[in-house]
């Protein structure tokens, strides 16, 4: 199965239960409450998943590492490859 | 004794695509040099040069009068052909049984290949990916902007694809030659979207993946594009994955 599909699955039977405890489908005489709480869920769900995201990418942002050393590091090798290669002949 | 003749067998081809790298390759090679000569791994470097206008070629038979051209493998290409293509031509003329993928622009540093190593040993992984978004991974000279698209586009392509590794976009890779080839052969999109397409295949072929850090040291951010255009391209990638894997 595709993650196209599994997607579509997963949010059909969401969909489904949503649907059968919000309008009552199935007839369950389910109490008020239960449809007063699932009846908003789809958005909450939604929102809740946003402010997740833009956390969560934040602090990966935040806390992306900067490679200062590594650059460093880098530059003093480039130079020693430079020095070697030449003392070995390579024209560059 | 019977693992050390394994490892003594054991042979790492590294791949090198380059266009216009006449300054870099000589670098890219001697720390290649320095860090399989200092770990004793048996290794070769083949270059494959895109008929690059600026000289690589020339440069890079110097660097085979240097260092011996059984350690450098020169297999250039007439023209600009893309990378998918330039792996399968270097896995024709490879005789290593692990083959490394990596940038020849100096944004990957060799000193990691010889973890790479350890970590498939360890693992006995099927491929072991280079990862900047873990543990001390990182990058050198990206700006806001670019560490938010980054970081944007990796966890975009996690939640839809949950691909069980962490850097998707990354291409200093250490495969098993055969694992390699299946999967170059089964890949069909290009630049980002190809290495994405090659750890989502890998999964789906049941391979093992190994992640190691690694720091990526981008010279190039001035001059290379990461503009509207690229952006569109790689969504339009994910989402054709996200639909037919």
């Amino acid at each position: 199965m595709t993650k196209l599909l599994e997607w579509l699955l997963g949010v059909s039977l969401v969909g489904v239960a949503w649907g059968l405890v919000t309008f009552d489908l199935l007839d369950l005489q389910l109490p008020a409450a239960y449809k007063e709480v699932a009846w908003p869920m789809p958005v909450y769900l939604l929102v809740v998943f946003g402010c997740y995201s833009l956390a969560t990418i934040g602090y990966r942002v935040a806390t992306f590492n900067d490679c200062e050393e590594a650059a460093k590091e880098l530059q003093a090798q480039i130079q020693e490859a430079k020095d070697d290669l030449k003392k070995k002949g390579l024209k560059m | 004794c019977p693992s050390s003749d394994r490892e003594e067998a054991d042979k790492y081809s590294v791949l090198l695509p380059t266009y216009n790298e006449r300054e870099n390759l000589p670098l890219i090679v001697w720390l290649l040099v320095k860090y399989f000569g200092e770990s004793g791994y048996n290794y070769e470097i083949i270059v494959i040069d895109d008929g690059s206008p600026d000289g690589t070629l020339q440069i890079a038979e110097q660097l085979q009068k240097i260092y011996g051209d059984d350690k450098i493998v020169l297999r250039p290409r007439a023209k600009k052909l893309g990378l998918g293509t330039a792996y399968i031509h270097g896995i024709k003329h490879a005789t290593g049984n692990f083959i490394i993928i990596m940038d020849a622009d100096l944004s990957h540093h060799p000193k990691f290949i010889p973890e790479f190593i350890k970590k498939q040993k360890e693992g006995g992984y099927d491929l072991v990916s280079g990862t900047r978004y873990r543990g001390d991974g990182g990058v050198y000279g990206w700006d806001l902007r670019r560490k938010l698209i980054s970081r944007g586009a990796n966890f975009v392509t996690q939640v839809l694809l949950r691909p069980g590794a962490s850097d998707l976009t990354g291409s200093f890779r250490l495969y098993k030659k055969d694992v390699l080839e299946r999967l170059v052969e089964r890949c069909v999109s290009k630049g980002y979207v190809f290495q994405m397409e090659m750890i989502v295949r890998a999964r789906q072929l049941g391979y093992t993946i190994g992640e190691v850090p690694i720091s990526f040291v981008d010279r190039v951010y001035g001059e290379s594009k990461l503009g509207g255009n690229e952006i569109v391209s790689f969504l339009k990638g994910l989402l054709t994955l996200f639909a037919t894997t």
